[in-house]
């Protein structure tokens, strides 16, 4: 594709400026003049986040703007999204993730970065908030048919939880059929190999990472 | 005889003291707070404070606050095991504590992090207890090696049996406070005799911003009826959970500790309640939670001093550190923390210890910021006037060859005005060379194999220790929980 509009820079720069209001206007902009919304995010707002990616590795890029151009991001996808036509829509998916933090654990800050982020990168994300019981994470997976089940955990009483869902899983007999992805303050890889998860993200970024790994290993399965 | 400066730091001026008061009290009217117990509501709502039942929301008014803050005691005197030695938790009296709820040790030999186990626990409880200048315990490390659902009795049992210092501790489950009250009951003798005379703290934290969760309001309300002290723990994190500013950050610690405040007056008028918290510098490029940032200690130091305004007992997390191994970080981070901590006249200082974000207990460290304490309340004593004149009478009669180590003066005091080294290293080169070139982490790691060697643990009568056995026992039957350890 060849087309050009000056939307598509002040498209970037919103998300790069973590302007979520601005990144939604010219979203709302692009569908009234009839631009196709895929271009729109292909070449308005994914080399927005790649930058805000870019400034974070760089390190000129703190939290802050980071998660603000997340927000952007996923702002302006959600006024997009509905008028993908379904090939597009899911060409763009990068799977589904059911998210949230265990139970006895409100505290969701990580958890937030991290369905941000991966919001922002394509994933559809069913967050389910805070203080969340075990098989509601499981039932949530299997009534979307997601690909990925994300558990956060702030407190080091609350990580437990993260080793019950995947013997619950064992349990129902459906632990083929997602790959779990564990995070949070006091999880450690270590952690995460011991009671049998399939990923472990450090930060958000690194949670983006290991999720689009494992999605696309469960997308080759046969 | 002039009386000793006890050295003490504020860091906000009365008004804005009274500002972030203001405001906090002006936040819990207007937007109030989310309580997810309805236990508590209900109490909310017999005081007269609007509910939205639907929200789980209360807006507390003004006088509702105002009334919980003159029921609350200002001082609160936790005695030992033994109900012997007292300690007065108000005014500016300092007491340090061991970081609580590790879920991880650092093993000395390795120094690597691992899970810890009974024998674990039992190790670091009776290192605290022989830790002179740690004047409380705490549930200071989760044993691995029991089950899930009974680690916060488990816990507390460990304490109870290794150590006689009163002891910090908190709930992991709602029905968590039963057992763990009767063992404490079983300690005193008696509920009224344990009201009259505490040995446990409750910690319970607020789930940033503004929220009381089940669990956590529960633990006020049952502290509260059984006359046990709850300290309210506020975690929020600048810029993520809380206002990034220091002063935006202490409005919001001190709405939520106001409103814990009054959950407790609500359940008990009188119910003792310490001001606490366990706020961070949200680091905004690893989203980590750095206790040793200096703007962390500054906003505990600043909420202390909001507490001590309020006339309630304080506590606050410093003297810890997120390095992950005992080095210099570690040291630094420690140091400054406690001295500040003690500067600030915060009186349960809850640090020692801990690493790695409030998740690794080291106890060779624990041995390591015994001497940081020693060292701060050498501090906090100041300089003081020991005999009149100062020393004019010491230079009577002054020749070229007068000198001061023989002088009977200098044997009257010198053990008095100043504290002997233990851990640091205060040797030569040649002869730290020659003892093998330790470091303070080699020298604390011996000095805890040689304690341990040394002294017997610390256990009450056999009666007791059947009492507590069988309620921890029962507690594991009832929670379905398989087999506890062995102790050692």
């Amino acid at each position: 594709m060849t087309e050009t509009n000056p939307l598509y820079g002040r498209m970037t720069e919103a998300v790069v400026a973590g302007d979520a209001e601005t990144a939604v206007a010219l979203a709302r902009q692009a569908l009234d003049s009839r631009l196709d919304p895929q271009t729109a995010i292909e070449r308005g707002y994914i080399p927005g986040i790649r930058r805000v990616g870019e400034l974070w590795e760089s390190g000129d890029y703190f939290l802050p703007e980071l998660i603000s151009g997340a927000a952007a991001m996923k702002a302006a996808l959600a006024v997009l999204g509905p008028a993908l036509g379904a090939t597009a829509a899911a060409g763009l998916s990068r799977g589904r993730i059911v998210i949230g933090t265990m139970e006895g654990d409100i505290h969701d800050i990580g958890k937030n970065l991290v369905a941000s982020m991966l919001s922002a990168n394509g994933f559809e994300v069913v967050d389910l908030g805070a203080d969340v019981k075990i098989d509601r994470f499981i039932d949530a997976a299997v009534e979307t048919r997601a690909d990925l089940i994300g558990l956060s955990a702030l407190l080091t009483t609350t990580m437990l939880g993260q080793r019950r869902v995947v013997e619950r899983l064992r349990e129902r007999g459906l632990r083929d059929r997602f790959k779990i992805l564990v995070g949070g303050a006091p999880v450690s890889r270590a952690w995460a190999s011991e009671i049998g998860a399939d990923g472990y993200g450090e930060n958000a970024l690194a949670a983006v990472t290991q999720a689009s790994a494992l999605a696309d290993a469960a997308r080759r399965k046969p | 005889m002039i009386a000793p400066v006890r050295p003490k730091v504020e860091l906000l001026s009365r008004a804005y003291v009274e500002k972030v008061v203001d405001e906090a009290l002006a936040l819990l009217e207007r937007e109030g707070v989310f309580v997810e117990n309805a236990e508590a509501r209900a109490l909310f709502r017999a005081a007269g404070a609007p509910l939205d039942e639907a929200a789980q929301r209360v807006r507390i008014p003004i006088r509702v606050v105002e009334d919980a803050l003159a029921s609350a005691p200002a001082t609160i005197v936790l005695s030992d095991r033994a109900g012997l030695r007292e300690f007065t938790v108000g005014g500016d009296e300092v007491h340090f504590d061991p970081g609580s709820t590790a879920t991880r040790v650092l093993d000395a030999g390795t120094q690597r992090e691992r899970k810890a186990a009974t024998a674990d626990v039992v190790r670091l409880t009776r290192l605290t207890d022989a830790c002179e200048h740690i004047h409380f315990q705490s549930t200071a490390l989760i044993s691995a090696d029991v089950p899930e659902i009974v680690a916060d009795s488990y816990r507390l049992y460990l304490g109870l049996l290794y150590s006689a210092k009163p002891i910090v501790t908190g709930t992991f489950r709602t029905a968590g406070f039963k057992p763990m009250l009767d063992m404490l009951i079983a300690v005193r003798g008696g509920a009224e005799a344990l009201r009259r005379r505490p040995l446990a703290v409750f910690d319970a934290c607020p789930s940033p911003p503004l929220k009381w969760s089940h669990l956590t309001a529960q633990s006020l309300i049952d502290s509260a009826r059984a006359g046990l002290p709850s300290a309210l723990i506020s975690m929020s994190l600048t810029g993520a959970t809380a206002p990034v500013t220091l002063g935006g950050a202490l409005v919001q610690h001190t709405a939520e500790n106001l409103s814990g405040l009054v959950i407790c007056q609500l359940a008990r008028k009188g119910a003792p309640v310490i001001f606490g918290g366990s706020p961070a510098s949200f680091d905004m490029r690893k989203g980590t939670t750095p206790m040793g940032a200096m703007e962390t200690m500054m906003i505990d130091m600043a909420y202390a001093q909001i507490g001590k305004h309020l006339k309630l007992p304080t506590q606050a997390y410093m003297g810890l550190s997120d390095a992950k191994i005992p080095d210099a970080q570690c040291g630094f981070e420690t140091g400054m923390g406690a001295v500040l901590a003690a500067l600030a006249g915060i009186n349960v200082i809850s640090g020692p210890g801990m690493m790695d974000f409030e998740s690794t207990q080291s106890p060779e460290k624990l041995l390591i910021d015994n001497d940081i304490c020693g060292m701060a309340y050498r501090l906090l004593d100041g300089v003081a006037q020991r005999e009149e004149p100062l020393a004019a009478h010491l230079f009577d009669g002054i020749r070229p060859d007068t000198q001061f180590l023989t002088m009977p003066h200098t044997r009257k005091w010198y053990r008095i005005e100043h504290r002997m080294a233990n851990l640091a290293d205060r040797d030569t080169y040649d002869a730290w060379e020659g003892a093998g070139r330790k470091s303070i982490g080699d020298r604390a790691a011996e000095q805890a194999r040689a304690l341990l060697a040394a002294v017997a643990p610390n256990l009450p009568d056999p009666a007791l220790r059947g009492e507590l056995r069988a309620i921890m026992e029962a507690d594991a039957r009832e929670s379905a929980a398989a087999g506890l350890p062995e102790l050692p």
